[in-house]
């Protein structure tokens, strides 16, 4: 899943190069912002059929919370 | 004119003032709703206990609809949100962030929430979490801005939901009214035309910089924070540029402008306060009572669109 998820930050953000981790901090690492984080949280609504309420976006603050948020929610 | 904002709201014209910081007071917004529009207090970063006494004091100026602007990213936004209720507000719009967790209680108390939204994600996100309508707000706006013009962003924010459009930023007259309205909007949010209007208790030597704005005239600092701001140019603006040319940090740029936005409103001071301004400041050409502002909007707005 980590791979499909970077897969999915890089290309909705368009950020080709960048080098992500599991400890990737959205805000600090990639400098990204609420706007960004709104269209990530779309597209992984997309790709995992799943509903991300909008005041869960607060816990999203790293490539890892978002992985652990997916397997919670049970995507796969 | 009727459109689903209208009905929603309750008011005669679609317009809405903007919930500016120190401007969006009880006088303006009064004004706003009595001429048919919607009147908003902006809270911004006011005490819970300020924003009261406007809303009471705005009430006793007009029976008709009032709103409050929320921003979210204060800290004292919740005890806001328990005022706007016990105050028995019925149109709230919020800025800066997500309103999602006062979603539920505005809703219960029959609240009308219409956040303010820069990308057609967020208008999606917050349409799904139950807003009644979004302002679509582009970059043109004074203030704290999103990157999309308005003429872009409009469009496909009407494409992306099915909850009614504000447009917000760039719009100064009936021609802008009804461009928005060609790109799909239902009402229109305007500030800077506001700032200047004679109910306005913005201090004179502010409205005349806006007045004799010209088209260039606008800047927007704080890209290096991530929170940019457009003013009018002067002292101030300048002293800032460089400072974050020199990579000033965070904190040395919240130093400079601490304050600034008050002295400009309350002081009239126009060479070291922050002049909040649209770009749309340089078609402001008069001080004019809310009344004849907005009336003199609908008619040329009624013209052109036939």
């Amino acid at each position: 899943m980590f791979e499909k998820v970077v897969a999915i930050i890089k290309e909705q953000l368009n950020m080709e190069n960048a080098e992500i981790k599991m400890e990737t901090s959205f805000k600090e690492d990639l400098d990204v912002d609420s706007l960004d984080l709104f269209e990530l949280v779309m597209a992984l609504e997309e790709e995992y059929d799943i509903e991300i309420p909008s005041e869960d976006l607060e816990q999203l603050t790293t490539v890892g919370a978002v992985v652990d948020y997916l397997k919670n929610k049970g995507a796969e | 004119m009727k459109t689903r904002i209208t009905e929603l709201l309750g008011i005669d014209y679609p317009i809405i003032q903007g919930g500016m910081a120190w401007v969006a007071e009880h006088h303006l917004a009064a004004a706003v709703s009595e001429a048919g529009g919607l009147g908003i207090i902006g809270a911004a970063s006011a005490p819970a206990e300020i924003v009261r006494e406007e809303i009471r004091k705005a009430k006793e100026l007009t029976d008709k609809p009032i709103g409050v602007n929320i921003m979210l990213m204060n800290p004292n936004a919740p005890e806001v949100a328990r005022v706007v209720l016990e105050e028995g507000i019925k149109v709230v719009t919020t800025g800066a962030g997500n309103p999602a967790r006062f979603m539920k209680d505005f809703k219960e108390a029959g609240v009308k929430v219409i956040p303010v939204v820069a990308s057609v994600a967020m208008a999606k996100m917050m349409e799904r979490c139950g807003a009644d309508a979004v302002v679509a707000e582009g970059t043109e706006s004074g203030g704290h801005i999103g990157s999309a013009t308005t003429m872009c962003l409009v469009p496909q924010v009407v494409d992306g939901v099915q909850i009614p459009v504000i447009a917000a930023g760039g719009i100064g007259d009936g021609r802008g009214f009804a461009a928005a309205f060609m790109l799909g909007a239902e009402a229109v949010q305007m500030g800077t035309r506001f700032v200047v209007a004679k109910e306005s208790i913005v201090h004179k030597n502010y409205k005349e910089k806006i007045i004799k704005a010209k088209d260039i005239d606008s800047e927007v600092t704080g890209m290096s924070t991530g929170h940019p701001v457009r003013q009018i140019r002067n002292q101030m603006s300048r002293e800032y540029l460089r400072l974050e040319k020199e990579g000033a940090g965070l904190e040395e740029l919240e130093h400079l402008t601490l304050g600034s936005l008050r002295k400009a409103v309350m002081d009239g001071d126009v060479v070291n306060g922050t002049l909040m301004a649209g770009q749309i400041a340089g078609l402001v050409k008069k001080e004019q009572t809310c009344k004849e502002m907005m009336d003199e909007i609908m008619q040329e707005a009624a013209l052109l669109l036939g």
